[in-house]
C-alpha cells in the first residue's frame, strides 16, 4: 500500500472515521504474502500435525527437530535483518506466519514465543555485537529462545520483579539472583533474556545463555495445554552474565519488556485466528457425518446457527489483525537497522490499544470457536481420539499470557485517557460533536455499505459519549474504577472488530463489486449484529451507572432509539442458514 | 545442463469443482501447479543441482500462470517463460499446446525436458510425447527414476504397477509418475529470490505462429460432473433370495448384466 503523509495515530479510531484506503485488508496481499502462507500451512500440515501424537507427549528432541526444520525453511527468520541471517520481512509476512503455525496448539506456542518475545528483544534492542552472535542462531533455529519475565511474586505487576543484578568488582560480569516463573520453552532453550534490577531498583534486561554458570530449570509444569510447549522456572543463583550481554540500557529494561509484548500481543491473535479456523473446519466436516434423527447434524438449523456465529468472529478477526499488522509495518518497518532505541520504544508502542484488542478478541474468539466446537462434537468432543478437546485445553491459556485479557482491557481506554491528559487528543470537544451526531438525523451517502458505515459511526459515538461520561464523573481517579474501564474497553473493542470487518468489506466491495463480496457482505452483517447489541448494551449499561435522573432518562433513551434504527443491517434468519450451507460446502472458513 | 520444465496450472480436484453453463467455475476455485508438473520441477532442480547447469519452466496459458510459474521459481527454477495466449486462442487442446511448446523449444538446444506426466483437469497425457514427437527426441512416460551420467540416463518407469528399467541418451524427454520424488515447498528465501528471477512474457506473435497453425484438433461436446455416489443397499432375506434379487437388480437397475 502506499504511504501517505498523514500517518495513521495509534488508537485514533477511537474518535476519529478512517480513511478506507488506509486500511490493510488480506484482499491486499502481495504474491509473496501468499506463497508465505502456503509454505507455512504445508510446513504445520506435512511436518507438524502427523506428529500431534509424540507432541502431546512431550517429546522435546523432537519439537527442537520440528523448530529447526522450519528454520531451513525461513520460517523462524521472517523478522530478522538480513543483515543478521535473517529476511527482514514485513509484519504482515510475520502475520501469516503466525497464523499459519497457530493451528498447531503446543507447537506453534513454542515456535511463535521463539520468533517473537524471545527473539525481537534482540532484533530492536541488541548492540551490533549482541545481534551479530545472537541473530543469526536463531534465525536458523540452531538457537531456541525464552523470554523470562514473570516471577513468583510479580505476575501481571511484571515490573515489581525481585530478581536483582549486580554488577562484580571487577565490572566483568552481572550477577543474577532470582526465579522466573512459567518459562516458556525453557527446557530446549538456548537464550533466556532475562529480567532483573540492577542494585535492587534499576529494571534491566539480559542476555543469558543455558550455560552460564547459576543458570538451572525447575521441573516441567504439569499444565492444562499446549504440552508441546516446555514449560519451566528457570532459576539463577549467583549467575554470571559477562557485562556485555546487558541488553538496552540499565534501568530501561521496561521499555524492552513492555513494547515487546505489543507485538507479542499482535502475534497472539494472528495464532488464535489460525486456530479458531481449524476448529471451525473440524465443525464442518464433522456435523456433516455425524447423523441423529436421520439427518445429518448440520441440517439442523441451531447448528447453523453456531457456524454463522462462529465465521462472523473469525471475520472481524481477520479484518482487525491485518489491518493491525500493517499498521504495526507502518510504525516499524524502517526500524530494522536503527539503533535509536526510545525511537524504537515509541514506535512500538504506538499501537498498543490495537495489539490489546488482537490479544482479547482472538484468545475469545478461539476459546469460543473450540467450546461450539466441542459441543457440536457431542460426546466425541469430550473424547480425545476426535483431536477436538485438545483445541478446547490449548486455547485456554491465551486469555492468561502475554498480559491476562483482564490487563489488556484495562489498557485500553487508559492508553487513550494518558492521551487526553497529554493533551495529545482534545477528547472533550470529540465527545460533545458525538453527543451533537447522536441526536441529529443522519443522512446516508450514495457509497456502499452507507448504513453499515453509519452503524460503525454510531458505535464511536457511544464510545465517546461513554468515555466523556466516565471523564466526567471520575475525573483523574477514573483509573480505579475498574468495572467502568472494563465497560469502554469492551465498547472500543466492539468498534474496532465493527469497523475493521466494514470497511474491510467496502474496500472489497468497491475493488470487485457487489456481487463477488457477497460473501464478505454477509460476514460483515453477522458482525455488525452483534457488534450493535453489545454497543447498546455496553453503554446503556455504562450510562446507568454513571448518570442519574433526568440525564440519565434521557441518555439512556437517545441510546436505545439511536441503536433500534440501526437493526435493518441485521441478516434474515434465511439469509444466515445461507452462508451457513455455503460453508458447509467448503468445509472451511471462507469469505 | 540446459534443462525445461512443461508447467501448467490447474485447479485443485481436490476441492469441489462447480458447473455452470458447460464450463467449469473458475471464481473461488484453488489453482495449483499440476501436481506432476511439480514432481517435474523437483526433479529437475535436483538434477540441475547435482549437474549443474540451468532450469527454465515454461507454460503456456494465460496471466494468472504467472503465479504458478512464480511459485517453481521460488522451489529453485532458474527462469520461467510464460507464453501467453489468452487474446489469441479460445480453444486450445493438447496439439495447440505442443506445438506451441514444441515451437518454442525449437533451436533452444535442450538436454532434457520433463514434463508431467498427466494434468489433473484435462487427463489425456499428450503433451510431452506429441513435444517430443514434434522435436524429434525421444521420450520416455511416467518415470519414476532418473539418474544422469554425462549424456546417458537411466531410467526406472512405470507400467501399470510393475516397473521397467531403461537406458537412454540425452536430448531427451520424460514424463514424471506419482513417486518420482516429494516436491519441495519453497522456502521464504526461495520466495524472496523469485521475485528478482527472470519471468519472460511472449505472445505466439513473438513464436511466429498464427492461430491457425495451432488450432484444435479436438472439441469438447459436453463437460458433466461425474453422478453423485447413491448410498449402498443392504439385501436381506435367504441367501437364495439374495442373489435372485442381486441379479434382478444388475440387471435391471446397475444395467451391467
Ligand atoms: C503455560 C504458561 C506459559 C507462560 N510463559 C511465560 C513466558 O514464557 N515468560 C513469562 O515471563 N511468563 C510466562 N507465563 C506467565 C504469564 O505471563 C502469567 O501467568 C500472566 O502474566 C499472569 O500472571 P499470574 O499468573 O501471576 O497471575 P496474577 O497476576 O496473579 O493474576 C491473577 C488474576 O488476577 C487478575 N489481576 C491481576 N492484576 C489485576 C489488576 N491490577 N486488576 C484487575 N485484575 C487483576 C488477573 O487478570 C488474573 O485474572 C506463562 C504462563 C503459563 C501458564
Ligand atoms: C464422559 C461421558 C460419559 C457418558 N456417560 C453416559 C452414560 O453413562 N450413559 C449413556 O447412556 N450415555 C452416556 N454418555 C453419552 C452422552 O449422553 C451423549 O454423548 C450425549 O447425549 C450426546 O450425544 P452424542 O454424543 O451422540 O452427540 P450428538 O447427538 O451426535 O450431538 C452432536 C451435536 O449435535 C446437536 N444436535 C443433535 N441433535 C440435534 C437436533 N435435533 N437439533 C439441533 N442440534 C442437535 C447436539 O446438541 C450436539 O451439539 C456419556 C458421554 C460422555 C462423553
Amino acid at each position: 500500500m502506499e504511504k501517505t503523509n498523514t500517518r495513521t495515530r495509534g488508537a485514533s479510531f477511537l474518535f476519529s472515521k478512517v480513511e478506507p484506503d488506509h486500511v490493510f485488508t488480506p484482499e491486499d496481499f502481495t504474491d509473496e504474502h501468499r506463497m508465505i502462507g502456503t509454505t507455512a500451512k504445508q510446513f504445520v500440515e506435512k511436518e507438524v500435525t502427523p506428529h500431534q501424537g509424540q507432541i502431546e507427549k512431550q517429546d522435546f528432541k523432537l519439537i527442537v527437530t520440528l523448530m529447526q526444520k522450519a528454520g531451513d525453511l525461513g520460517l523462524l527468520a521472517h523478522s530478522i535483518p538480513e543483515q543478521y541471517g535473517g529476511l527482514g520481512l514485513d509484519k504482515i509476512s510475520k502475520g501469516i506466519v503466525g497464523e499459519m503455525v497457530g493451528q498447531s496448539g503446543g507447537y506453534g506456542v513454542a515456535h511463535s514465543n521463539h520468533t517473537c518475545i524471545a527473539t525481537l528483544p534482540i532484533t530492536y534492542f541488541g548492540t551490533e555485537e549482541q545481534k551479530a552472535k545472537y541473530l543469526p542462531k536463531l534465525a536458523s533455529g540452531e538457537y531456541i529462545g525464552a523470554y523470562c519475565l514473570t516471577e513468583p511474586n510479580a505476575g501481571s505487576d511484571a515490573l515489581s520483579a525481585q530478581t536483582t543484578a549486580r554488577l562484580n568488582e571487577t565490572g566483568t560480569h552481572y550477577v543474577l539472583n532470582g526465579t522466573k516463573l512459567y518459562i516458556t520453552n525453557a527446557f530446549f532453550s538456548d537464550t533466556f533474556i532475562v529480567y532483573a534490577k540492577v542494585d535492587g531498583t534499576k529494571f534491566t534486561a539480559f542476555i543469558v545463555e543455558k550455560d552460564f554458570p547459576g543458570l538451572s530449570l525447575g521441573p516441567e509444569e504439569e499444565k492444562m495445554g499446549i504440552k508441546g510447549s516446555s514449560t519451566r522456572s528457570v532459576i539463577l543463583e549467583d549467575c554470571q552474565v559477562p557485562a556485555e550481554n546487558l541488553l538496552g540500557e540499565v534501568g530501561k529494561g521496561h521499555v524492552i519488556a513492555l513494547n515487546v509484548l505489543n507485538l507479542g500481543r499482535f502475534n497472539l491473535g494472528s495464532a488464535c485466528m489460525g486456530a479458531s479456523k481449524y476448529s471451525l473446519s473440524k465443525a464442518l466436516q464433522f456435523t456433516q457425518e455425524r447423523k441423529q434423527f436421520g439427518r445429518a447434524i448440520s441440517d439442523f438449523p441451531a447448528t447453523k446457527q453456531k457456524v454463522v456465529k462462529m465465521a462472523g468472529r473469525i471475520y472481524a478477526t481477520e479484518s482487525l489483525q491485518y489491518r493491525t499488522a500493517s499498521l504495526l509495518e507502518e510504525a516499524l518497518g524502517g526500524l530494522y537497522e536503527s539503533s535509536d532505541w526510545k525511537e524504537i520504544g515509541k514506535q512500538m508502542s504506538e499501537f498498543a490499544t490495537e495489539c490489546a484488542i488482537c490479544k482479547v478478541y482472538g484468545s475469545e474468539t478461539l476459546d469460543f470457536t473450540a467450546d461450539e466446537t466441542l459441543q457440536l462434537h457431542g460426546g466425541a468432543g469430550f473424547i480425545k481420539d476426535y483431536g477436538v478437546e485438545q483445541i478446547y485445553r490449548d486455547s485456554r491459556i491465551n486469555r492468561i499470557f502475554e498480559g491476562t485479557n483482564e490487563i489488556n482491557r484495562l489498557l485500553i481506554p487508559t492508553h487513550l485517557f494518558r492521551k487526553a491528559m497529554k493533551g495529545e487528543v482534545d477528547l472533550l470537544s470529540k465527545v460533545q460533536q458525538a453527543i451533537a451526531e447522536l441526536q441529529e438525523s443522519v443522512k446516508l451517502d450514495n457509497e456502499p455499505l452507507a448504513e453499515e458505515r453509519n452503524a460503525v459511526d454510531t458505535i464511536r459515538n457511544l464510545f465517546l459519549l461513554c468515555a466523556g461520561l466516565a471523564f466526567e464523573a471520575h475525573g483523574e481517579g477514573l483509573v480505579h474504577e475498574q468495572e467502568t474501564l472494563m465497560g469502554l474497553a469492551d465498547l472500543a473493542i466492539t468498534l474496532y472488530t465493527a469497523e475493521s470487518s466494514v470497511i474491510r468489506t467496502l474496500r472489497s466491495v468497491k475493488r470487485y463489486g457487489e456481487e463477488k463480496s457477497a460473501l464478505k457482505i454477509n460476514l460483515a452483517r453477522v458482525v455488525l449484529e452483534d457488534s450493535l447489541w453489545d454497543a447498546e448494551r455496553l453503554s446503556r449499561t455504562l450510562t446507568m451507572a454513571l448518570t442519574d435522573g433526568e440525564k440519565q432518562k434521557q441518555l439512556t433513551g437517545l441510546i436505545f432509539r439511536e441503536c433500534s434504527q440501526l437493526r435493518s443491517v441485521s441478516l434474515s434468519v434465511d439469509k444466515k442458514r445461507e452462508l451457513a450451507d455455503l460453508l458447509f460446502k467448503e468445509n472451511k472458513f471462507i469469505c | 545442463m540446459n534443462i525445461f520444465v512443461l508447467l501448467k496450472r490447474t485447479f485443485d480436484t481436490e476441492e469441489k469443482i462447480v458447473i455452470s453453463n458447460g464450463s467449469i467455475v473458475e471464481d473461488g476455485a484453488e489453482f495449483i501447479i499440476n501436481p506432476y508438473d511439480e514432481y517435474a520441477v523437483e526433479e529437475a532442480i535436483q538434477i540441475r543441482d547435482s549437474q549443474g547447469g540451468e532450469v527454465t519452466v515454461v507454460s503456456v496459458g494465460g496471466e494468472e500462470a504467472e503465479k504458478q510459474l512464480r511459485t517453481a521459481l521460488a522451489m529453485g527454477a532458474d527462469k520461467a517463460v510464460l507464453i501467453n495466449i489468452e487474446d489469441d486462442i479460445e480453444n486450445g487442446d493438447q496439439f495447440t499446446t505442443s506445438k506451441i511448446l514444441a515451437e518454442f523449444l525449437q533451436g533452444k538446444e535442450a538436454d532434457l525436458i520433463l514434463a508431467g506426466n498427466v494434468a489433473i483437469d484435462g487427463g489425456s497425457g499428450q503433451v510431452g510425447p506429441r513435444v517430443a514427437d514434434l522435436l524429434d527426441i525421444p521420450y520416455i512416460t511416467t518415470i519414476t527414476n532418473i539418474t544422469v551420467d554425462g549424456t546417458s540416463v537411466k531410467i526406472v518407469r512405470d507400467v501399470e504397477g510393475d516397473s521397467e528399467t531403461i537406458e537412454a541418451a540425452l536430448p531427451l524427454l520424460v514424463t514424471a509418475q506419482q513417486g518420482l520424488n516429494e516436491p519441495r515447498y519453497p522456502s521464504l528465501p526461495g520466495i524472496m529470490k523469485a521475485k528478482k528471477k527472470p519471468l519472460e512474457e511472449l505472445e505466439l506473435d513473438d513464436l511466429d505462429l498464427d492461430e491457425d497453425d495451432v488450432e484444435a484438433k479436438t472439441k469438447t461436446i459436453e463437460i458433466f460432473l461425474p453422478p453423485k455416489k447413491e448410498a449402498g443397499k443392504v439385501l436381506e432375506g435367504e441367501l437364495d433370495v439374495q442373489v435372485k434379487e442381486l441379479v434382478s437388480l444388475l440387471h435391471s437397475e446397475a444395467k451391467v448384466i
